[in-house]
Order: structure tokens, then sequence, then C-alpha cells
């Protein structure tokens, strides 16, 4: 057997190795390569993984030799292999910023357990997004759990421990809930394969424990992936923890659940007839449009950048399940685009925001003002990636809207394209915000000189920046892969 | 023509732009002359044809096309810039002949664009320029103007946007061609087309945001947002009728204004107004000669009005005055800039052997050809208009009239080069219009100076110049009121407004109790959850998010089971 066969294996292996070598290693440089070497590897992989399924189809992969209904089957199609290249590449690009930026946040003899923990929620989120077993996906989701309150605790605020305690509070009875949804679904097909329970769940209309291991999975994982009104963990946890975790998990962590809920729906319950007559739809519109208003409407009144944004993304998620809610390919594939042109853009801006903590040592809006003229370069950076929030024509932002308004177009709902319109005036406020104090105020005494974060940071942050332009003008690679991916899931759906 | 030779003209403006702020001294002047040059050079090399293609989303692009129409305005944009940035060479601001380039780079993306999404980028890039170039006058009148000026043209984005993705959606099909108004999208186009042309009702932002600039910036704002404008409408709507109608009220809208203004700069960005109203009644008139005509007058009328602002622009800096009133007597001291402004001001009367003659003229012949007696009659009473408020009042009261004992010298070097290579280019097109000729979209079959063409157009000029010397006391008089148009809201506006308010008063009363109850129970609650511990904004504790999780299970499970 050669290695590239064991491809899908080593994508979660590496990372997850890398973790307990890097606490026995205990010493923070080496442990720093150890985890860039196996997540560089990782995103190597993932391209790898995405170029062979494009070339022969979906791969299987038995872990252990075991055939799928009795071993645990890794699986990678085109959505898979699209929440892999973002997930490794984000984590990619964040560990080499991580290692500035986490000098100043969290006492150096804790360096090595961070990224000890990086590593691990890295193959976290990797094994969800590969696992082909129902089960195997709730162990991965734990694993990423975990090591994200660590990381998030890590943060000098003290406030951090609160938030990573609320956080631990919600992801557990977020993961319980997927867990008993997981359970239920088990009992009632006698499989944790997902292909295995997609097939014999198509018997099962009307079955009442099939419809509640639906709620449980619904709400278990809207919890994880912050749908209003189960986002009140989420601005606590990006804003207080290190600059590197919020950027990292700001970019990932929602949209892995995001891949999780389309799993869910689409490939698992998508064949059954419970899914087109439950009122679902309607109901998950309702509450991506109360995300989209609300919270924006929360972010404008926002006075630190770091939950400003944070509300952003609770609105933003907004627009990610409304594009499911359309349950139709272009409808997915305004999910699929928008997931990743948002993880770009809000990771581009978290790292920014690290720069500036780092630099101006806060990031309240009174402590940036007049940032425009000591911090140039990332203040232009902070606007570009505003624009894509706001979704203006040139930015990655405005092609996931354009393809949200095509479905909703599609769907007949033109009052809708009103509601994504004016919600993006909303954030066209927030930015607005910053702008103006970023520039139309003078300085604070002390920062008129330049001070940019350091290189290692800013070519991070400034690669992220420019991809979200790029998204902005060549869609062949998001929105060909997305549609890929959402035609391949609806398909499998009707 | 080698491949290698494709280069984007609109890209070498907007990277020069870019780079400019990193130069210093000399090598600073030498790029400002540089990169319109190049950007000259790059588009001359250009042959015709969709040169470039690109897939975006769904639609087939063409960033780069090339054709008669779309050479002959980004010819003149390019040289446009040249004049331009000589002339504002040593203006102090820093940011005003970058945001500039951006500016013109930016219209010559549009003209050069083979899609209306293309179209509708640069479109918007120019109005960060053009804003740009406004803002860096540095006054709080322009910071105050530039904020009204980009609130409008955000708002045209968004018009011209709503119909391009509208038309998109309706066709399929992204390339800019003739469009006819018979859906939604397109006029929404349209509209988003006539905000920049300064057409009514937005025409106000022109005259509102142009005399806000420096010295130099006027120069560059009087070029390209409403010729861009032009040029879309030439080649999007050529030949609907509306346009004719649009274009006489905004020739004889920049007249009235400009009679009635002190302002020297305003008096020329009203007659903006008026000359754009010429070229967009061409373009409604639609046959080969009128678009000929649109499309020459576009190209001389960039070059005199900005030789008028420049002569302008030289006033206002050795004067720092900008009212008529308090002008007067400069061609003593500066009598450069007076044969520079006054060359301007006959060209923009249209008087024979300058540039107005052979492009305007061409414009009223397509009026008589097509048989449309009351258009002509409009434009011939116009060019008599034209002549009083910009040929005869602007030269007349700034530099003539009487001695308001100024003595300012005559500005340097490289503005005075800026104003004599315009002066030079307004004679000779005038003199040899052939060149000009052979640029324009459809073959010419038009000889400017035949006796009856000549005579006509001098028996008109003879008799407002007459007129403006008999009534010269009433006009006159103008300069004592500080501004006419004072009159409209002093006067005229409360009046309208008593009569407003005492048709309104009762209802007003009646409504403004509730308006002001909702208003405060408005911020009664924003106050509420705007503090830290409003509802929204407060973390809660995590018993209350559980709380959710139970609330929405429950909603699920209820829901699933009805």
């Amino acid at each position: 057997m050669n290695a590239a066969e064991h491809l899908p294996a080593l994508q979660v292996v590496l990372p997850l190795a890398a973790a307990p070598l890097a606490v026995l290693i205990r010493h923070r440089l080496t442990a720093f390569l150890l985890v860039l070497a196996a997540i560089w590897s990782a995103f190597a992989i993932s391209v790898l993984l995405w170029l062979q399924v494009g070339d022969s189809g979906p791969i299987s992969y038995a872990i252990g030799n075991w055939p799928p209904p009795w071993g645990i089957e890794y699986r990678v199609d085109a959505l898979t292999a699209l929440v892999l290249m973002l997930v490794s590449g984000v984590a990619a690009v964040v560990l080499p910023y991580s290692r500035a930026s986490i000098e100043h946040e969290i006492a150096s003899d804790l360096h090595y357990l961070f990224y000890a923990m990086f590593a691990l929620c890295v193959a976290g989120l990797l094994g969800i997004a590969i696992t082909g077993d129902a089960f195997n996906l709730f162990v991965f989701l734990e694993i990423s759990s975990l090591s994200s309150y660590v990381l998030i605790a890590l943060g000098r605020d003290r406030r951090a421990l609160v938030a990573s305690y609320q956080y631990l509070l919600m992801g557990t009875i977020g993961a319980s809930f997927i867990v008993i949804g997981v359970g239920l679904l088990y009992l009632e097909t006698g499989t944790l394969n997902m292909m295995g329970m997609a097939i014999r769940l198509q018997g099962l209309t009307g079955d009442r424990a099939v419809l509640a291991a639906l709620a449980f999975l619904t709400v278990g994982i809207s919890l994880k992936l912050a749908l209003f009104p189960l986002h009140q963990w989420l601005p606590n946890a990006y804003a207080y923890a290190p600059s590197a975790v919020s950027a990292f998990l700001a970019a990932t962590a929602t949209k892995v659940s995001v891949y999780a809920l389309l799993r869910f729906y689409f490939s698992i319950f998508g064949e059954t007839a419970i899914f087109q007559r439950l009122p679902m739809a309607d109901f998950m519109l309702l509450l991506a449009l109360a995300g989209m208003f609300l919270a924006s409407t929360v972010a404008i009144f926002q006075q630190d950048l770091k939950r400003l944004f944070a509300y952003s993304s609770v609105a933003q998620i907004g627009y990610i399940v409304l594009g499911i809610s359309f349950d139709s390919v272009t409808g997915v594939t305004a999910t699929l685009v928008h997931m990743v042109n948002h993880a770009v853009t809000k990771g581009a801006i978290f790292l920014l925001l690290g720069g500036v903590m780092l630099s101006l040592g806060g990031i309240t809006l009174t402590r940036v003002q007049g940032m425009g003229r000591s911090m140039p370069l990332t203040s232009f950076g902070i606007v570009l990636c505003g624009l894509s929030l706001i979704g203006v024509p040139g930015t990655a932002g405005f092609v996931s809207k354009w393809y949200l308004i095509l479905a909703a177009l599609e769907h007949g709902q033109y009052w809708l394209v009103g509601a994504i319109l004016s919600s993006s005036l909303l954030a066209v406020v927030y930015v607005w915000r910053f702008v103006e104090v970023a520039y139309f105020r003078a300085p604070l005494p002390g920062d008129e000189v330049r001070r940019e974060a350091p290189l290692s940071m800013l070519i991070p942050a400034g690669l992220l920046v420019v991809a979200t332009i790029w998204f902005g003008f060549d869609t062949s690679l998001t929105v060909g892969i997305a549609s890929d991916a959402a035609q391949e899931l609806v398909r499998s759906g009707r | 023509m080698s491949e290698s030779l494709v280069v984007h003209p609109a890209l070498v403006m907007i990277a020069g732009a870019l780079l400019l702020p990193a130069l210093r001294g000399s090598a600073r002047d030498a790029g400002v002359l540089l990169v319109p040059a190049l950007t000259l050079a790059a588009l001359l090399a250009l042959p015709e044809g969709d040169l470039w293609q690109m897939q975006w989303l769904d639609y087939q692009l063409a960033p780069l096309a090339v054709d008669k129409l779309s050479r002959l305005f980004a010819i003149i944009f390019a040289l446009m810039s040249l004049a331009g940035g000589a002339f504002a060479l040593r203006q102090p601001s820093r940011l005003e002949i970058p945001a500039a380039y951006l500016y013109a780079g930016s219209a010559i993306g549009v003209v050069l664009a083979g899609d209306l999404i293309t179209v509708f980028l640069f479109w918007e890039f120019m109005a960060v320029g053009s804003t740009l170039v406004l803002w860096s006058a540095g006054t709080p009148g322009a910071w105050a103007a530039s904020r009204r000026y980009v609130a409008v043209h955000l708002a045209g984005g968004v018009i011209l946007f709503a119909g391009v993705t509208g038309h998109l959606l309706d066709t399929g099909d992204a390339s800019f061609t003739r469009m006819q108004l018979d859906s939604v999208a397109h006029w929404l186009i349209l509209i988003g087309f006539l905000i920049n042309a300064g057409a009514p009702p937005f025409s106000a932002w022109l005259p509102d945001a142009y005399p806000e600039a420096s010295w130099s910036g006027t120069v560059f704002l009087s070029a390209f947002t409403t010729k861009t404008a032009v040029y879309v409408l030439l080649r999007g709507f050529p030949g609907s009728e509306i346009l004719i109608w649009i274009g006489i009220f905004m020739i004889f809208y920049g007249i009235v204004y400009a009679l009635l203004e002190n302002d020297m700069r305003r008096i020329l960005a009203y007659s903006i107004v008026n000359q754009v109203g010429f070229m967009v009644t061409g373009i409604g008139i639609g046959t080969e000669m009128a678009l000929n005509g649109a499309a020459a007058h576009a190209f001389s009328h960039i070059i005199y009005k900005a030789l008028l602002l420049m002569s302008a622009g030289a006033v206002l800096a050795a004067t720092g005055r900008r009212k008529c009133s308090e002008l007067g007597g400069l061609f003593h001291s500066m009598p450069l800039t007076t044969i520079c402004g006054t060359i301007g001001a006959l060209a923009i009367s249209s008087f024979p052997l300058t540039s107005g003659f052979i492009s305007k003229s061409m414009v009223t012949q397509a009026a008589i050809d097509g048989h449309l007696q009351v258009v002509w009659l409009f434009l011939a009473a116009a060019s008599a208009g034209v002549f009083l408020h910009a040929g005869i009042k602007f030269p007349w009261f700034v530099f003539f009239q009487k001695d308001s004992g100024l003595r300012p010298p005559d500005p340097p070097a490289s503005m005075r080069w800026g104003m004599i290579v315009f002066a030079f280019l307004c004679i000779a097109l005038g003199i040899w219009p052939d060149p000009l000729y052979a640029l324009l979209p459809y073959p010419v079959d038009y000889v400017p100076y035949t006796a009856a063409h000549v005579i006509t157009q001098l028996q008109l000029l003879l008799f407002s110049g007459l007129a403006f010397f008999v009534m010269l006391d009433y006009l006159k008089r103008t300069p004592t009121i500080t501004l006419d148009t004072d009159w409209l809201w002093r006067v005229a506006g409360p009046a309208v407004a008593r009569v407003f308010a005492a048709a309104l008063g009762k209802l007003r009363t009646a409504l403004s109790g509730e308006i002001d109850h909702g208003f405060q129970s408005l911020a009664l609650f924003i106050s509420r959850h705007r503090q830290p511990d409003g509802l929204l904004m407060r973390s809660w504790p995590t018993g209350s998010m559980a709380w959710w999780v139970m609330v929405l299970l429950l909603t699920y499970l209820l829901l699933y089971y009805v």
C-alpha cells in the first residue's frame, strides 16, 4: 500500500499525534515547529485529497481495514474536501501568526500547551469533516470543543475564564443533545455509519424517535453553530480569547458546525419523507432573519471591536443558515460560498485586531481612534474586510450575497432580497463606526507615530485580506467546489 | 500588434495613482506628468475589439473593449489628466493628484469597459476618487460638500447596481450594448447614468460640490464624471427621445442659474450642466450626426471647460477670492490668464475658429436634419444664452469691468503651461477640425465652415453680446446683491413655506404629538438596550442560555409532532 491511499487517515492523525508530542517536548520553539509541520502537511494533504476527489469521485477509507458497517469509515467528497481545505488552510495561516501574538498574551511557560491544544483543535475539526460515522463525529466534536475551551481560557483577560466556562457549559449541553440524537438514530437504524443510516431511515417515516433525534440534533448543532438565539456564548468567547484563537475559531469552528448540519440534514435525513413535510425551513428562515437583523443591530452598539465583529459573525451565520433554509442547489451553494468567504474575511479581521491589540494595547473604539494614521495598513485591511462583510462588489462577501439573492429569487421570495439588502445596510453602519473612529478622529496622544504590528503577524493577516479580495474576483475555486458539493448534497436528498 | 502591448490604460493610471504618494521632489513631478503620458501611450497602442475576456460568476466579462467611441473618450480623459496634472503640479495637497488620477483612471476604465459589471465597478471607484479630490481641498466647506456629494453618488450607484442586476437576471448577458427603455431594470440604469450626468432633479449636486474643491481640484472634477455619463448614455441609450427634453431642460437650467450666480466657479459649474445638456440632447436625437456631435462636443467641452476653470483657478490661487463682485480689472497684471480665459470663453460660446463651433454646430445641424424645429429653436436660443453667462459674463466680471485694485501676477510656469496647451488646442481644433472628426464613431459628412453656419452663429453672438452690454446696468447690479439666488431662499422660499405651513399647520400639530411620542419611546427603547445591561447587550447568564436551548428544543419537537 502506498501512502496516497492513507491520506484520509493522515489528514487527522498528523495533527492529532502532534498534540501529545508537543506536550511531551515542553519546549515552545520545538513544539511550535512540530505543530507547524503537522498543520502544513495537513493542509497539503487536504489539497491532495481535493484533487483526488476531483479526479476519481468520493473516497471511502476504512480505518484499520474494517469495512464500513463494522468499522469507522472516513469519507471524502467535494463538501468534505472544501471544509478540510478551509480548516487546515486557516490553521496554516493562523499558526505562524500566533507565535508573535501569544508572546504578549499567554505566559511563556504555557506556550507549548497552546500549540498542543491548537493541534488538537485542528485535528478535531478536521475529524468532524472527514468522518463518515455519526458517533465518531461526536467524538471529534468533543475533541475540538474541549481543546477550544482550553484555548479560550488561556486568554490573559480574566473574563476569558468566565467566557470559557460558559462556552463549556453550553458546548456540553450541545454535545449531549447531539449524542442523544445520534443515540436515538442508532436505536432506530442499528448502524452508526452515515450512509447506512440514510438508507435505513427511508423506511421510517413518521417515527417519533426519529423526529426527536432530528430535533435534538438540530438544537445541539445550532448551539455549536451559534444560531440565534443560541449565540450568547460566542461574543464573550471570541472577545476574551487570545487573538490567534479568536481568529481561528471565528474562521473555522462555526463553519464546521455548518458542515455537520448540512451532513445531518441533507446526507442523512435528506432522503426521508420526514424532512420534506416538516415546517423546518420556515422556522430556520425565521431564526436566520432574526440573527441577521438583531445581531447586526447589537453589533452597531458595541464598544469593543472584537465583540462588534463577534456579533457580526452571529449575523453572518444568519446568512449561512438562510441559504440552507431554501433547500435548493443555489441556496446550499450560497451557504457554502458564504461559509468560505466569511471564514476568510472574519479570520482576516480578527488577525488584524490581534495586531491592534498588540500595538495599541486595547481595541475599544475609544482606544483605536485615529489608528488610520498610526496603523495605516492594518486599518485599511479592516476596512477592506468590512466592505466584504457589507457585500460590496469586488469583495468575497458580494459573491456570496449574490448567490443568496439568486436563491431567494429562484424561490420567488422577493421580500427576502429586500431583507438581505437592508441587513447589509446594518453592516454598513457598524463598519462605518470603525471607519469614522479610525480615520476621522485625532489619534490619542502618543499614537501619532507609526507602529504597525510585526511582519510575522501582518503577512498572515495580509494573506487573508488578499484572499478576501481575490475570492471577490476569481470565483472559480469557491463557487466551483461549492456548487459541486451543493449538487451532490441536494441530489442525494432528492 | 503583438499581444504584449495589450496593457489596460486604466490600470496604468490607477497604478500610477497608487505609486505617486511614495515619490518625493522632482521624481514626483516627473511621475505626475509621466503617468498620464504612459496611459496615453498604452491607449494608442491598443487595437480595436474585445481585448480582455474573463468569466465572473456566470457572466462573460470584457474589461477591456476598444472601439472608436471608447477610444475617443479615453484619449481626451488621458489628455485632460496630463494637462490637469501639470496645472496642479504646485498644489500643496499631496492627496489631490493621486486621487485625481484614481478618478481619471476609473473614468478611463468605464469608457473601456465592454460589460456592465466592469462599468459599475469603475463607476464606484470614480465616486471614491472624485470624493477624495473634493476632500483634499481641506476646507470645512469642501468637507461638507464631499459628504453630500458622496451620498448622491452612492445612491446613484445603488440605483445603477439594481438596474444592472435586473438586466443580468432578465437577459443573462452582461455585455454593455444599446438598451431599450422597456423594463424597470433599464430605467434604473438610465436613472443611475443620468444622476452622474447632472440631469434634473439631481443636478444640484454638481454646482454644490465642484466650486468647493481646491483651485486645481475643480479642473479635474469638471472633466470626468459628467462626460463619463455622456459616454455611457451614448453607448447605452442613443436615440431615446426622453433624453432630448432632459437635455433641453439641463441647458436652460444651467443658463438661468449661471446668470443669477456671483461665484465665478459656480457660474462655470452651472455651465457644465448647460453644456452636458447639449450633449444629452444630441444623444436623444440619436442620428449619426447627432451622436457624432455629442461625442465631439464632449471632447471639445472638456478642453475649454478645463481651460476656463484653470483660469478661474489661477485667479483664485492668486487672490483667494471667488465672487465676481470682488474681482475685476485683473487683465492689468494677469495678461496670460486673461487671454486663456477669454479663449475658453469664446470656445464655450462656439465662436467660429474655436473648438466649440465645430462640435456644437453638429448637434444643431442634426436637429435641423431631423426636422426637429422646436428643438432647434431651443438650441439656438440656448447658444445665445451660453454666450451671455459664460462667454461674456465670466471674463467680463473677472478680468475687466471695474478695477478692483488687485494686481496679482500670472501663475507659476506649471499652471501657465497647462493653460497654454489647452488654449492652443481650443484654437487648433477650431481651425483644423479634421483630426477630431477622424476620431469620431461615425464617418463625418459635415463642413462646419459654410457661410450660412458662420453667419448664423455670428449673428446670434452679436445680438446676445449687444444684449449683454445693453443690459449691463441690470447685470452689474448682480454683484451688489451678494447672491441673486438668495432671493429664492430668502423671499420666495419662506413665502412658499408660509403657504405650506398654513395648509399643513393643523395636520402637523396633530401628527407631531404622535411622532414626538414615537421618537421618545424609540429613544427610550434604544437607550435602554444600549446600556451595558440592556436586554440584547448584556452577557446572558448561563442559566438563561440553557433556558433558550430548552425553548428551542420544545419548539422543534412541537413543530415536528404536530
